[in-house]
């Protein structure tokens, strides 16, 4: 195995596009390093991107924020101005792992891992966020939604890298929420989790909405009818209960050692209903 | 015992104090070895092949690939293990669990073995290895497998401990019953009968070091192994007797030891080991994976029970009768018979009787968990009774308190018990402000007790004083959970000295007699015995050097406060001696100082527990939070009370995992699916409350100190605890551990289809 770590994007891409065998990018390492020790892959060749200095700053612009693609977590944690205005994709970053993990993992290593129970994926599909992607052809954008194909299969084609998350400036009376559930308070994976954001109108409807679900289908959701279920309404019972059955309507999950298809299902419907409520109240919302 | 203690009034002055353990510096620096941080020149590591199959026949194994990759030392199956168990049972089935022979019995049953010159090598030899398969039907759940019907894990087996013998073969090894009275008249006395069915699922140890070792066999027949164990004297008697080496050739040191809770009383990976080292002529060195560590090491066994218990109207408890029916591997173990003898232990009971099955599975081979056995069986009965509390509208304390054993009863397992502490416990509960406090919506209260016997058994220890006065003792019984600490603080008390003057350690097995292995909760109690009687021949080596170096018979010198005092005649103006002022001349009064014990510690003492539990559970999600614990315990008396108070919040913590969240899941291809520690989850510190303990003393009268073992019987009461908390929070009766979400959302919605 050849292990690179370049200083400049260029170079990573180079490196990724010629490269024969198993070519893998590595971030914060923290999915990566546990599949190697656990025998499942066995790269031909790792590229490490902590040394690429663009790659490695949260910037905020006119447009919104640009987050790096080997910024790790914890840095997000810390950012101010990016926990006041994307508090739901914060607390989603924050949630991987534990505090040790925090400092090394990224929110593009959770994106490009393509685990449908990625936690902080719901947050930034609401949330509307575009992966900006540098590959041998040049630079492209895409909705992260669309960069998950599978569970452990990605969209990128050979010598892509995502070099950076692009985040909207915040919207007045906006505001997101992710939650998950887990059986444990940390060091666990999502069996469900829902993320909702909002932008509230004139008398505290809802102007705009996107809802996005994870680990109930191959890869996270982005939830239209649910979004639907919810514009136009001031949050209320009716508006839930629509917002519940358009989520229950999207979920095609497994049963698996960390659930059931019905539990699933019916937790999904709980998880969105709580993030509507807290994201709605977080935009200043009042029923 | 000795007659100038006085239990129970004794003043002491290093036992019950606090001080920093010896091994604790070393331990948060890195700096102490564990089983893997031991290496030895020429050293080689090993890798295992085990079976994908659940179970299966091994038709063939074609190592002649792997032998011929470069740097490939040794390649063993069974054949290079060869069986000189001579039809001993135990042995038997540890030979063929540590190396399949004709058959695989279970997924991460190991069929061959490489020794390379690196791990990269080992597990490309690993994988050159061909294994022709057979495979046959498995059957991984307990009742399933007790099923007549169910596909036999082991051809033949006919249940032991049935008159007359059952003629039809089944996977039922083992029955064994235990009780009194007449159960049949006594339910015929109760106002209120409950009869329900209980599972557990299977749980494993989850200690946080992975079993490891390094092994040398040299071919003059001698050898030394470096292990990570809770026995290395067992360790090195099973080691030798499956190798064909003798015992005394075979130098066997203890590692320190990251965890064990049982799982580290039996052998898993050493002989294989040391049979690679015997082939390659080199060192080895052999570390589980913690996949390995699910796979292939000793889980405690998934159960089911059927209980029936009956009570008058005033809350006396008529009758106790359970079928206990607990999942042992693919061989017979004592598990259900722990359960049997267990379950009703906390009680004076006028009629019981319980039945124990021990079933076969294709599971890996079922070991000790912290109180072996006990936790499931009390989950069954202790539930039970806080149902039938509700029936009659007593309080579960008191209907406790009321069936009590105390000392004098006939237990249900079949001793009459001493002085005992489940009264006392129970009292402590009652009054405890734990029970009065407020509840808030969604939350439960439960409480529950446990009971474990505790061991003793054969101690040996040495006590060298230094020539600067300094005290070594050495132990074989391993430190496990703080015994060098209070150990020390004994021999501190015993010869009147400062804690800091006194180095505990653990010997290997060539430097002391045979010690039995930290279980049962002996360690602190047989070996602190041990060392008493040490520092007691000591003390009175002391005093006839001092009298010596005074020219003064020796009785008419004291021991007190760390010196010797001349008395009596010889009073005068003599100053006292301390033991540096002895040692310092000991070269001139006769040689070193040293005192030597070995002993049979007799008379550990039942130990007893009451927990008490409050759960908040989200009712959309079925999610339980443990928001208050407390333990209490009677220790008889407590060495060092925060090593007491950390053996109680470990007991309540690892019930707490079980009871909500640990459970071995298995696929339909009888294959474990969660053998890591993301899906297979212990409480990580953020999951648990603090737990509060009280330590209760009930002086053992069989201990100098009154000592009573306190490892295990912290884990037997929470899964009941939990189970009753949770059943009060939702207003359900939960039967089926672990209470999981799914389990507690399913549970919910039964009853409201019932409803």
């Amino acid at each position: 195995m050849l292990y690179e770590s370049p200083n400049t994007l260029p170079e990573a891409v180079n490196l990724l596009a010629k490269a024969k065998g198993n070519a893998y990018v590595l971030a914060g390492g923290s999915d990566l390093l546990v599949r190697m020790k656990g025998g499942y892959i066995e790269p031909d060749l790792v590229v490490d991107i902590k040394r690429i200095k663009s790659m490695s700053t949260i910037k905020k612009t006119p447009e919104g924020f640009v987050i790096g693609g080997a910024v790790s977590c914890a840095n997000i944690g810390e950012h101010t101005a990016l926990r006041k205005a994307w508090p739901g994709v914060v607390e989603a970053a924050n949630l991987i792992g534990s505090d040790q993990i925090q400092g090394r993992c990224t929110i593009v290593g959770n994106l490009c891992n393509a685990s449908p129970a990625a936690d902080s994926v719901p947050a930034l599909i609401a949330a509307g966020a575009t992966a900006l992607i540098e590959g041998p052809r040049g630079e492209r954008e895409v909705a992260v939604e669309k960069i998950a194909k599978a569970p452990g299969v990605t969209t990128l084609k050979k010598g892509e890298i995502v070099a950076a998350i692009q985040l909207p400036a915040k919207q007045r009376r906006s505001a997101d929420a992710y939650l998950r559930f887990t059986p444990r308070t940390e060091m666990d994976i999502a069996v469900v989790s829902a993320a909702v954001h909002l932008t509230l109108g004139a008398k505290s409807v809802i102007e705009d909405a996107r809802v996005s679900l994870g680990a109930v289908a191959a890869k996270a959701l982005l939830v239209k009818p649910a979004a639907k279920a919810i514009i136009g309404t001031t949050l209320d019972d009716e508006a839930l209960q629509k917002l519940s059955a358009a989520c229950a309507a999207a979920c095609s999950p497994i049963n698996d050692k960390r659930g059931t298809v019905a539990f699933r299902t019916k937790v999904a419907q709980v998880l969105a209903r709580r993030a509507a409520l807290l994201a709605y109240e977080r935009a200043g919302g009042k029923k | 015992m000795n007659a100038e203690t006085k239990l129970g009034k004794r003043e002491f002055r290093s036992v019950g104090t606090r001080p920093v353990r010896p091994d604790g510096v070393d331990k948060v620096t890195g700096r102490a070895r564990y089983g893997a941080d031991f290496d030895m020149p020429g050293q080689l590591v090993a890798r295992v092949l085990r079976s994908p199959h659940a179970h299966a026949t091994i038709k063939k194994i074609d190592t002649s690939a792997a032998e011929k990759l470069p740097g490939v030392k040794a390649v063993i199956t069974s054949k290079d293990l060869p069986d000189l168990t001579d039809g001993d049972e135990e042995l038997g089935a540890i030979l063929e669990n540590c190396m399949a022979r004709k058959k695989a019995y279970y997924d991460g049953h190991a069929v061959a073995a490489v020794a390379a010159v690196d791990a990269k090598t080992a597990r490309a030899a690993i994988k050159l290895i061909k294994v022709d398969y057979t495979v046959h039907k498995h059957v991984t759940d307990v009742d399933r497998a007790a099923d007549p019907k169910a596909p036999l894990v082991m051809k033949g087996c006919i249940t032991q401990g049935i008159d007359p013998a059952p003629k039809k073969a089944s996977n039922i090894a083992k029955q064994s019953e235990f009780g009194h009275g007449d159960v049949g008249k006594g339910f015929k006395k109760a106002d209120h009968i409950v009869e329900r069915n209980f599972r557990t699922e299977q749980t494993h140890q989850g200690y946080i070091e992975p079993h490891a070792c390094v092994a040398s066999i040299s071919p003059d027949g001698t050898g030394e192994m470096w292990v990570c164990t809770q026995g290395h004297f067992v360790f090195r008697q099973q080691c030798a007797a499956l190798l064909g080496l003798d015992m005394a050739k075979l130098r066997v040191t203890s590692s320190e030891i990251g965890g064990g809770f049982g799982g580290k009383t039996h052998l898993w990976l050493e002989p294989v080991a040391m049979a690679l080292s015997r082939k390659a002529n080199l060192p080895v060195k052999l570390v589980m994976t913690r996949d390995e560590v699910f796979r292939a090491s000793g889980p405690t066994s998934a159960t089911s029970i059927d209980i029936k218990i009956g009570i008058t109207n005033d809350g006396t408890i008529t009758a106790g009768e359970a079928t206990l029916r607990y999942a042992s591997g693919p061989w017979p173990g004592s598990w259900a018979l722990l359960g049997a003898m267990t379950a009703f232990a906390c009680y004076d009971l006028e009629n019981v009787k319980t039945t124990g099955q021990e079933i076969l599975v294709n599971r890996p081979k079922t070991t000790a968990y912290r109180a072996p056995s006990a936790p499931m069986a009390a989950f069954a009965v202790e539930s039970v009774l806080d149902e039938l509390a509700g029936k009659i509208d007593m309080d579960p304390v008191q209907l406790r308190i009321k069936n009590a054993a105390s000392e004098g009863t006939r237990s249900s397992y079949g001793p009459v018990y001493g002085p005992i502490g489940i009264g006392p416990t129970l009292e402590a509960a009652a009054s405890h402000p734990h029970m009065k406090a407020k509840l808030k919506k969604n939350q439960g209260r439960g409480m529950a007790c446990g009971f474990w016997f505790n061991f003793g058994g054969q101690s040996c220890t040495n006590l060298n004083i230094d020539i600067d006065g300094s005290v070594t003792l050495t132990v074989g019984t391993i430190d496990v959970g703080g015994a060098r600490a209070s150990l020390s603080l004994v021999v501190a008390e015993e010869l009147g000295i400062d804690y800091e003057q006194v180095k505990t350690i653990v010997g290997d097995t060539s430097t002391l007699g045979y010690n039995e292995m930290t279980d049962g909760s002996r360690g602190t109690f047989a070996s602190s015995m041990s060392a008493i009687m040490s520092a007691r021949q000591v003390i009175d080596i002391m005093r006839a050097r001092a009298a010596d170096m005074w020219g003064i018979p020796p009785e008419d010198v004291e021991w007190q406060d760390g010196h010797a005092h001349a008395s009596g005649k010889s009073k005068k103006n003599l100053p006292p001696l301390s033991i540096a002022d002895i040692a310092s001349r000991a070269a001139k009064t006769g040689g070193p100082i040293a005192g030597h014990t070995e002993l049979n510690a007799d008379g550990a003492g039942v130990s007893f527990a009451t927990h008490i539990c409050d759960v908040e559970v989200d009712p959309e999600t079925g999610l339980t939070r443990v928001i208050r614990y407390t333990v209490i315990q009677d220790a008889g008396k407590a060495v060092h009370p925060t090593y007491v108070e950390g053996q109680f919040q470990g007991g309540a913590t690892q019930g707490i995992g079980w009871a909500l969240n640990e459970e071995y899941i298995y696929g339909e291809d009888g294959r474990l699916q969660n053998p890591g520690f993301l899906d297979y989850r212990i409480p990580v510190c953020s999951d648990l409350p603090m737990i509060d303990t009280q330590i209760l003393e009930i002086p053992n009268p069989n201990h100098p100190y009154g000592i009573r073992g306190v490892g295990e019987t912290s884990i037997v009461p929470p899964l009941a605890a939990i189970g009753n908390a949770v059943s009060n929070a939702v207003g359900v009766r939960m039967t089926h551990i672990p209470m999981s979400p799914p389990r507690i959302l399913d549970a919910l919605e039964n009853a409201e289809q019932e409803g």
